[in-house]
């Protein structure tokens, strides 16, 4: 799972090269640079200087080279794993066995690839659900006046400090009592709901200030058309807050998507509905004498997390807003 | 098409003790277009506001037609409103913007397609419908705020400072353009704005307002000629009216060294002073001795006319020290202008005098 926290990595290197090449631009046309004193001019310059920029291609090998000796141990015969380093593989030949193995199970081992489809169960509705909540809720804490409008978004954006962990124990007897269980969906919803109650204090704080964003007098022309709130949401609003649901949907998506903690505490009964982290976390078998199976089995996992973020990057746009009004 | 009708609506927003605006009283013809003009902060957005439903009224009524709308959501009044910001929808096409509100009304998609054509038409958009607001240049969008208005064929237009935001060209094209567009289509039409030139060119009657106050309502000719106070003869008019006050003497008011006649019964209504206004245009030069001095500043050449700005003399003679009063201008031949640093004389054209109480500011006498 750690494995897949390098990866947006090289974007963040991509980025500040792009950086640096907009300062250089600066040098070239000759154009007097502003003295600014302000702690983000310095830290802009900072950042900028030929030094910085070796030090941030430095951290982002330093922090892929661990997963690419993962993708290639990955790809290596276990007697390999098992007697030398990555860095020797390119002596001996690769094989597919290791993925053969993890996706078709062995004795006493499920095969990951039935899992992917739990895992896609649990995401989904955990990902949409709250993005429809927080959605909903930023729309009334921006644009509807109502009584205690402010304390209620501070009480909501304050529940952010409490750790999940204080709250799972209390949510797993809640669920319980609720009888979670017997409801069509199972245990999921247990999942689901505790998924959607953690992520909501931080996604309607963030929709809320994309919603603040948008000119009031936007709002106002489609009441003037007719429109009503259910309407100005659905219609106006969530069109133009496309990126920010995009970002908060990736971020609930990976979060989701690499959790244990949650799924043990909620499916511990029943190991027939857990996601594909519960299997990876057992794979190495209990003894851990299958642990070379571990490589492979975590670039399985973390392939979808890859193609959403790719896929959903291009509602990362810039000026979704330009052109609907002036001044 | 409607009648709209203000009854002493009343706006006092939140927290404030003073209100934005005060009894309001006007009454709208069917088909007019009515102009709220006055500095900022009046309270002639908020009246607009008022009757397109976006601001609530605290007191009063507001009716469209026969009917009360006071407390009435905006879907329900039947107004199109163009924004100073234009406010278009920046993820719709225009076309899509422009059949927004049918769209909502439930019209079907063929007749919704003919009315944007035909308003697109009429606006000269056609080759833009597909286009997104961003790819429009300003022009094109204030065209597209006006659209989305016509193609709903409301009973009223409200617009909120539509011209502010276009350069000083266009400004003018345009404000022709929707002043013989509204003529055309007869739709009652309330139309805010701070500069007066557009109020007075493009209204069938003018209201000017202060301080949410409502100060004089009349057409742009009348609103010329007979201003109702001090305020609006010094908001109306470019150059403003030269206002001054002078002591009431025997038979009139002293000008200068000249006298200017006013009725005894008129006089009666003042103090001992009175604010006199006269328009530059309704000034004559005369010879040496007659009227106000007047020591030249500044003269602008406009080519057929000119400009004089001058500081009537007498009163540096007197006191040095005093506050530079409000320069008194006077239009004269182009060809002909006085030199800077000369002095001259002047007196009002008889019958074209503008006398108010200097207390009240009201004016006095027809």
């Amino acid at each position: 799972m750690s494995s897949a926290t390098p990866a947006p990595l090289p974007e963040d290197v991509a980025d500040k090269a792009v950086a640096e090449a907009g300062g250089d631009a600066d040098l070239q046309t000759g154009r007097p640079k502003r003295k600014t004193k302000s702690a983000a001019g310095n830290a802009a310059r900072a950042v900028t200087s030929p030094w910085a920029s070796i030090f941030a291609i430095f951290m982002a090998l330093a922090w892929t080279t661990p997963t690419f000796g993962l993708f290639v141990t990955s790809f290596r015969k276990q007697e390999d794993i098992q007697t030398s380093g990555w860095w020797k593989s390119f002596a001996s030949p690769f094989t597919l066995d290791n993925y053969k193995q993890v996706l078709q199970g062995a004795e006493g081992q499920p095969p990951l690839a039935d899992f992917f489809v739990n895992s896609f169960v649990i995401v989904i509705p955990a990902v949409l659900l709250p993005l429809l909540l927080a959605a909903l809720a930023a729309y009334a804490f921006a644009w509807i006046d109502f009584p205690f409008r402010s304390s209620l978004f501070v009480a909501v954006f304050a529940l952010q400090i409490v750790p999940l962990q204080i709250a799972l124990l209390p949510l797993v007897t809640m669920f319980q009592n609720m009888g979670v269980k017997s409801w069509p969906g199972g245990n999921y919803w247990s999942l689901w709901l505790a998924h959607s109650a953690f992520a909501l204090p931080l996604a309607v704080y963030l929709l809320h200030n994309f919603m603040k964003e948008i000119p009031a007098s936007l709002l106002e022309a489609a009441r003037v058309d007719g429109a009503g709130h259910v309407r100005i949401f659905f219609q106006v609003l969530l069109p133009l807050i496309a990126p920010a649901l995009a970002s908060f949907g990736i971020f609930q998506f990976l979060w989701v998507w690499n959790d244990l903690l949650v799924a043990m505490t909620m499916l511990g009964g029943s190991p027939e509905k857990a996601p594909l982290t519960m299997i990876l976390n057992t794979i190495s078998g209990t003894l851990g004498n299958r642990w070379y199976l571990l490589s492979a089995a975590a670039f399985i996992s973390i392939a979808l997390p890859v193609a959403v973020f790719l896929s959903l990057q291009r509602y990362f746009v810039r000026g979704l807003l330009a052109g609907g009004t002036k001044g | 098409m409607a009648t709209v009708k203000f009854d002493n609506a009343t706006r006092i927003y939140p927290g404030n003790d003073v209100p934005s605006v005060d009894k309001l009283n006007i009454d709208i013809e069917d088909g007019e277009f009515l102009v709220l003009v006055g500095p900022s902060g009046c309270g002639k957005s908020t009246s607009l506001r008022m009757l397109a439903g976006l601001e609530e009224v605290n007191g009063g009524k507001i009716w469209i037609g026969d009917r009360d709308v006071t407390n009435l959501s905006p879907k329900d009044r039947d107004v199109a409103m163009v924004f100073q910001n234009y406010a278009l929808y920046p993820h719709m096409s225009v076309a899509d913007n422009m059949g927004f509100a049918l769209k909502i009304a439930g019209t079907d998609k063929a007749e919704i397609r003919k009315r944007v054509e035909e308003a697109a038409k009429i606006l000269d958009l056609e080759q833009y419908l597909e286009r997104k607001p961003k790819a429009l240049s300003g022009g094109q969008r204030q065209r597209v705020a006006m659209g989305r208005a016509i193609v709903r064929s409301p009973q009223v237009f409200l617009m909120d400072e539509p011209l502010s935001n276009l350069d000083a060209k266009l400004r003018v094209q345009t404000r022709t353009q929707i002043a013989s567009l509204q003529r055309r289509l007869g739709v009652t039409t309330v139309y805010v704005t701070h500069d007066q030139v557009e109020a007075m060119t493009m209204g069938d009657r003018v209201a000017v307002l202060k301080d949410g106050l409502l100060q004089q309502c009349d057409t742009p000719r009348r609103m010329y000629d007979h201003p109702n106070n001090v305020f609006v003869a010094g908001f109306i008019g470019s150059p403003a009216m030269n206002l001054l006050n002078v002591p009431v003497t025997e038979g009139g008011a002293r000008f200068g060294s000249g006298l200017l006649p006013i009725s005894r019964e008129d006089l009666s209504r003042a103090g001992n002073e009175i604010t006199v206004g006269v328009r530059p245009e309704d000034v004559d030069i005369t010879s040496e001795g007659d009227g106000l001095p007047l020591t030249v500043e500044v003269v602008e050449e406009l080519g057929a006319d000119a400009y004089v700005y001058g500081t009537p003399a007498s009163d540096k003679a007197k006191d040095p020290t005093a506050p530079v009063e409000k320069p008194f201008v006077v239009r004269t031949d182009g060809r002909r202008p006085p030199m800077k640093g000369e002095t001259i004389y002047v007196k009002p054209k008889e019958g074209h005098l503008h006398v108010f109480n200097m207390e009240t500011g009201e004016r006095i006498g027809d």
